[in-house]
């Protein structure tokens, strides 16, 4: 029984195998784009743990000569004598075949874990690297390392751009025996002598990990929002398919009931029917989701590489937890799409007609109450956007707002359509109007992926483009200067002062002292007076005189981290130091920093700090002759590596990153819409049977196939146009949510939001144009449909 | 001090890669390393400074201290060097490592450091005139005047909770191991230059997690030498140094194999430091308790019997968990012991895996 029952439900797919291709394509895109951007995510995720890792003896703090020149190793050895655990590191640059990469010599046996320093008690043969020179490096720069430097093994723990070596191994390259700094191991025995009684070391603050984690978290929320809202709009195609093919096999489930087959037996049937469709299309999904990430990482590791300096290798690994999640994720599609469909079979009276009621108008009273929950779903996402205090609340707000918009839109096209029709000038505008609405029900699962698929675009749209915006903005307001130059010492910084002097419009020191605001770390910038500031520093909050204040010391300007952690606004009072206080004049944006700011007038910080070195200064010059002054600092000066920096140069790096970024989006954004428009196409051709018997009376009214046609192409794009414009506010509340809620609860900082109309524009285009292609092929159809078809609608009278 | 070959080459080797030897380095010393042999007297004080020639090197004191109210305590305090080369170069290529190991023990609690460095800059290292054996801020520096170096020393070492600073004042001679230094260490011939001074007097000041404690007490030094690893079937060892509540002084070791019956050896030292060797076989020692100590099964109390001097004694640890949790980890700890004969002394246990 069993057999003949599954071969009776199989029979069905067989005749439609474009419905059981919709099916399959709808989950297996639907999973793919979920776990496309999963594998992405967690990829670049352990991208940054290897790179908080590999970042390595840069987290450390580190001891250096106040001038620049490597530590004698002799004062190194007082220190250890003294008890102190720094350990030594002679570095460099070394040339490579394309390029050049930093090699760190360390010392394994007192390097603090951090430094990645090989085990001595590893199985592998420690000697290689104690006095055969063995280089370890990371599998993305061991290619373009020439043999001749030396053997090398791969590590992924090693940031990519490094070479770790034993520091013999790099005294002798260099011919170098005083380590360039030491590393001072994050604990310290207890009562140590203080280190200026033993040498007159400076000491570095080591880089933060979190930092890097806290910026990429940023991008990464976005993308796991969008691979969440590419998941929803393929859960609608993937409800819209099961239905359907639920609702017309309703004929088959009546006669199998009738036959004897137990409802259970059927239930299980069509469970498991329905959990191998799943897994094919979980199966073709993670092939596609792999093809996905695989395709856009590199650009995320670009994008994460230059914005953050965050390394992500760029190659995918396959790995089973993450293909087992997205199988779950298919199988859980599935199931949320066909219990409500199981549902429906379950309580199938026998003797109820057979017809199926697929794609029927629904009920007013049906619409009314999706309408009513459309609605309280929406309140709910305004309270918690206005009551919501946490990350979740955030997302929770986003997924209240997208339902809810996707279940309102039905009762809004229905609304839209009747007070269209009321303005049919003619018969057969009333009735292409009243037609239109009576197709809303059979599309409005594909409408709603679509209304999604828009939304989505438009405020993950938006938000990048806010992002990119304000961040290049910022960037260009602070590297107003056209050159940054560090010096190695303040002798050398005296001498290049001096050399710019007479070369240049004017010379902007950059120094900054360390200090607790709160209790919290802090820095202070001194800034002399100049229109570099005072047209170009990007103010998100200031008082009249603000630039005034400054110039004259009455005024401290702060970020907006400061602001919004301490709570400060202009006129309040900021104690910068024990016994220094000023009243914050205004509040500047400073993104990617965790740490609180403050700028003062350079005279201030001097009289308070006169043995601060000032090695860095902004330079403007005409930006023409920026590079030829660049050059000629290079020449005259030993400056270090990153000793002179065109500001034009990190400007074109910047958008190149951003560039990357917008692939990454820009693809994204084309997958969902095609996924929608896939869903269009699989309800316009199963429609497009079902219709038949609402279209021949008007064909044997005298209306031609071909018109026919047109006005089943003009419906599409009447449901579509509405569809978009409803979609644009979704899409802007969208970004709103995502700037303003979920970006201040995840990083403490609000983004301004930037409008995009073009872009709304060019996606109205994409939707019409996606809907045109997923009508082209019903409407070819009906325009063929012989007329004898149209004719027997009238002999099957139903 | 007798099987710390093993713990030295700690250094560079984990426990299993032991039976491939390290480097190319088989039983045998090649490489170009200098190998002890039999019938070279001692140079002193020449000898107390460094054999870079050696491939491995020990200054190695333990001690047996008493506070005022008579509670026990041990400390231990080692330097191992160990050359990665026969040649020794300059810098940072010196070729020479060094591993500094510090232990304090009460009845309680054990506490261990480890230290590692580089010779060639003034890290780690031994120097001669004046003496000193040093690694960071761990110090064995010579207090002696117009005598041997090693007669009278600073001992200084810290770590984790704990800290000692002790003064060590030889009323003995220097002891040659062996066959006047000469010590064997198994029965293919494998041997090292050995010689100790075990008749240190202690006072100093331990500090603890609890306040300083004024010790004195008795302490035990150990100097030993040689390129040679052990053989290749020998798994571990257990170290024996005893105080007799007579003078008398007493070194003994197993070295536990796989392959055939362990080999033994001990030194039986007269109150004047007249020194009688014994070979392989004289001394027994049998354990007699075991103990779970990081999460493996040590042997924490012993028979231990030398029928030609008639001891016959049973060892218990003040600290049964003296275990080192150092880079290569092992027991090494304080006893007492009683039977024909009552003392204090130091046990050491490596290999129980």
């Amino acid at each position: 029984m069993y057999r003949s029952a599954l071969s009776a439900l199989l029979a069905h797919w067989m005749r439609h195998k474009l419905q059981l291709f919709s099916l399959i394509v709808g989950l297996a895109l639907a999973t793919a784009l979920w776990s496309g951007v999963q594998a992405i995510n967690s990829e670049a995720r352990d991208s940054y743990d290897r790179a908080a890792s590999a970042l390595g003896q840069d987290q450390l703090e580190r001891l250096v000569m106040a001038d620049g020149s490597p530590v004698p190793v002799s004062v190194y050895a007082e220190l250890r004598r003294a008890g102190w655990r720094v350990s030594p590191v002679i570095e460099g640059s070394v040339d490579l075949a394309e390029g050049s990469a930093r090699l760190v010599g360390i010392d394994p046996l007192t390097a603090p874990p951090q430094a990645n320093a090989p085990a001595l008690t590893d199985e592998d043969d420690p000697t290689r690297f104690l006095i055969e020179g063995l280089l370890i490096a990371s599998p993305e720069l061991a290619p373009r390392i020439p043999a001749e430097l030396g053997a090398i093994e791969t590590s992924s723990s090693i940031a990519v751009d490094t070479i770790l070596t034993d520091i013999s191994t790099a005294a002798e390259r260099f011919g170098q025996t005083n380590p360039s700094y030491l590393l001072v191991a994050a604990t310290q025995p207890a009562d140590l002598p203080p280190l200026s009684e033993v040498a007159s070391l400076q000491r570095v603050a080591g880089e933060n990990p979190s930092d890097i984690a806290r910026l990429t978290d940023s991008f990464h929320l976005n993308l796991t929002a969008f691979g969440l809202l590419s998941f929803a709009v393929g859960l609608f195609i993937v409800h819209a398919a099961i239905g359907l093919a639920f609702e017309q096999r309703r004929a088959t489930f009546r006669t199998l009931r009738a036959l004897g087959v137990p409802l259970r037996s059927l239930i299980t049937l069509l469970a498991v029917e329905l959990a191998t469709f799943a897994i094919i299309a979980g199966l073709i999904g993670i092939a596609l989701g792999y093809a996905i990430a695989a395709a856009l990482l590199p650009n995320v590791a670009g994008t994460l590489r230059g914005l953050y300096g965050a390394d992500v290798t760029g190659q995918l690994n396959f790995d089973a937890l993450w293909a087992a999640a997205a199988l779950g994720i298919s199988l859980a599609g599935a199931a949320i799409a066909g219990a409500q469909a199981l549902s429906r079979v379950a309580r199938l009276p026998i003797l109820a007609p057979a017809q199926p009621r697929a794609w029927a108008r629904a009920s007013a009273k049906a619409l009314r109450r999706q309408s009513a929950a459309a609605a309280g779903l929406l309140a709910l996402s305004v309270a918690l956007a206005i009551f919501g205090s946490s990350l979740l609340a955030g997302f929770a707000c986003l997924a209240c707002l997208l339902v809810g918009a996707a279940l309102a839109l039905p009762g809004l096209l229905t609304w839209a359509l009747d007070q269209a029709a009321r303005f049919g000038q003619t018969a057969l505008g009333e009735w292409l109007f009243a037609d239109t609405r009576q197709q809303v029900p059979g599309l409005s699962l594909a409408l709603m992926a679509l209304l999604l698929a828009l939304a989505a675009n438009i405020g993950v749209g938006t938000m990048v483009g806010s992002f990119r915006g304000t961040f290049t903005g910022w960037l260009d307001q602070r590297l107003a200067a056209e050159l940054y130059v560090s010096a190695r010492s303040e002798a050398q910084a005296e001498d290049v002062r001096a050399f710019l002097e007479p070369r240049s419009d004017a010379l902007l020191p950059i120094w900054s002292v360390e200090t607790r605001i709160s209790g919290l770390p802090a820095e202070v910038f001194g800034i002399v007076d100049h229109e570099t500031y005072r047209n170009h520093w990007p103010l998100l909050d200031a008082e009249a005189n603000v630039w005034d204040r400054i110039a004259d010391g009455s005024g401290a300007l702060i970020n907006e981290q400061l602001a919004r952690r301490d709570d400060l606004s202009p006129g309040d009072v900021v104690e910068l130091e024990p016994s220094w206080t000023l009243p914050v004049v205004g509040i500047y944006s400073d993104y990617g920093n965790p740490s609180g700011q403050a700028i003062v007038a350079d005279a201030s910080l001097e009289a308070r700090h006169p043995d601060i070195p000032k090695l860095r200064l902004a330079v403007r010059v005409d930006p023409e002759d920026a590079p030829a002054l660049a050059e000629a600092l290079r020449a005259r000066f030993d400056l270090p590596g990153q000793g002179v920096i065109n500001q034009d140069e990190i400007k074109q790096f910047s958008m190149n990153m951003f560039e990357q970024t917008f692939r990454v989006t820009g693809a994204l954004n084309v997958l969902t819409l095609g996924v929608a428009a896939f869903a269009m196409l699989a309800s316009l051709l199963t429609l497009a049977s079902m219709r038949l018997p609402q279209l021949a009376p008007v064909w044997a009214l005298g209306l031609t196939r071909a018109k026919l046609a047109r006005f089943e192409l003009a419906r599409t794009l009447i449901l579509a146009l509405l569809t978009w414009v409803i979609s644009i506010p979704v899409g802007l509340l969208l970004a709103w949510v995502l700037l303003s809620v979920v970006n201040v609860e995840a990083f403490g900082w609000k983004l301004p939001m930037e409008i995009f109309p073009s872009d709304w524009f060019r996606l109205g285009g994409l939707a019409l144009l996606a809907a045109c292609l997923a009508t082209l092929w019903p409407i070819r159809s009906l325009a063929r449909t012989p007329p004898s078809a149209l004719l027997k609608v009238f002999a099957h009278e139903r | 001090m007798s099987a710390k070959w093993l713990l030295c080459l700690a250094l560079l080797i984990t426990p299993p890669a032991f039976g491939q030897g390290f480097a190319g380095l088989g039983t045998e010393a090649d490489d170009g390393f200098a190998v002890p042999e039999k019938g070279v007297p001692f140079d002193f004080p020449a000898d107390h400074g460094p054999h870079p020639a050696y491939r491995i090197e020990w200054w190695y004191v333990t001690a047996n201290l008493q506070d005022a109210a008579g509670n026990d305590y041990g400390i231990q305090w080692t330097l191992f060097r160990s050359a990665l080369k026969p040649e020794a170069g300059r810098g940072w290529s010196a070729n020479q490592l060094w591993m500094g190991h510090a232990g304090l023990t009460t009845a309680e609690t054990h506490y261990h450091a480890e230290r590692l460095g580089r010779g060639g800059f003034g890290q780690a290292g031994v120097t001669l005139d004046p003496f000193e054996a040093f690694i960071d801020d761990w110090s064995m520096r010579s207090l002696a005047v117009d005598a041997d170096p090693l007669s009278a020393v600073q001992l200084t070492a810290k770590g984790e909770g704990f800290s000692y600073d002790l003064a060590l004042t030889a009323d003995g001679p220097l002891v040659p191991q062996g066959i006047e230094g000469y010590s064997v260490k198994s029965p293919l011939g494998q041997a090292s230059y050995y010689y100790s001074q075990p008749f240190y007097q202690v006072a100093g000041t331990l500090r603890l997690p609890e306040g300083d404690v004024e010790v004195t007490g008795q302490a035990w030094l150990d100097r030993e030498w040689s390129s040679q690893p052990l053989s290749e079937d020998q798994t571990g060892w257990d170290w024996f140094s005893l105080h007799f509540e007579d003078g008398s002084k007493m070194m003994g070791f197993a070295l536990r194999s796989d392959a055939s019956a362990e080999f033994t050896s001990a030194t039986w030292i007269e109150p004047d430091g007249a020194a009688t060797p014994y070979t392989d076989g004289a001394l027994r020692v049998t354990p007699l308790e075991w103990a779970e100590v990081e999460g493996r099964q040590v042997p924490v109390e012993w028979r231990i019997e030398l029928p030609v001097r008639g001891i016959d004694i049973q060892t218990t640890p003040l600290n049964p968990q003296s275990w080192m949790g150092t880079s290569f980890p092992y027991w090494e700890g304080p006893i007492s012991f009683s039977g024909s004969h009552t003392g204090r002394g130091y046990l050491e246990m490596t290999g129980y895996e």
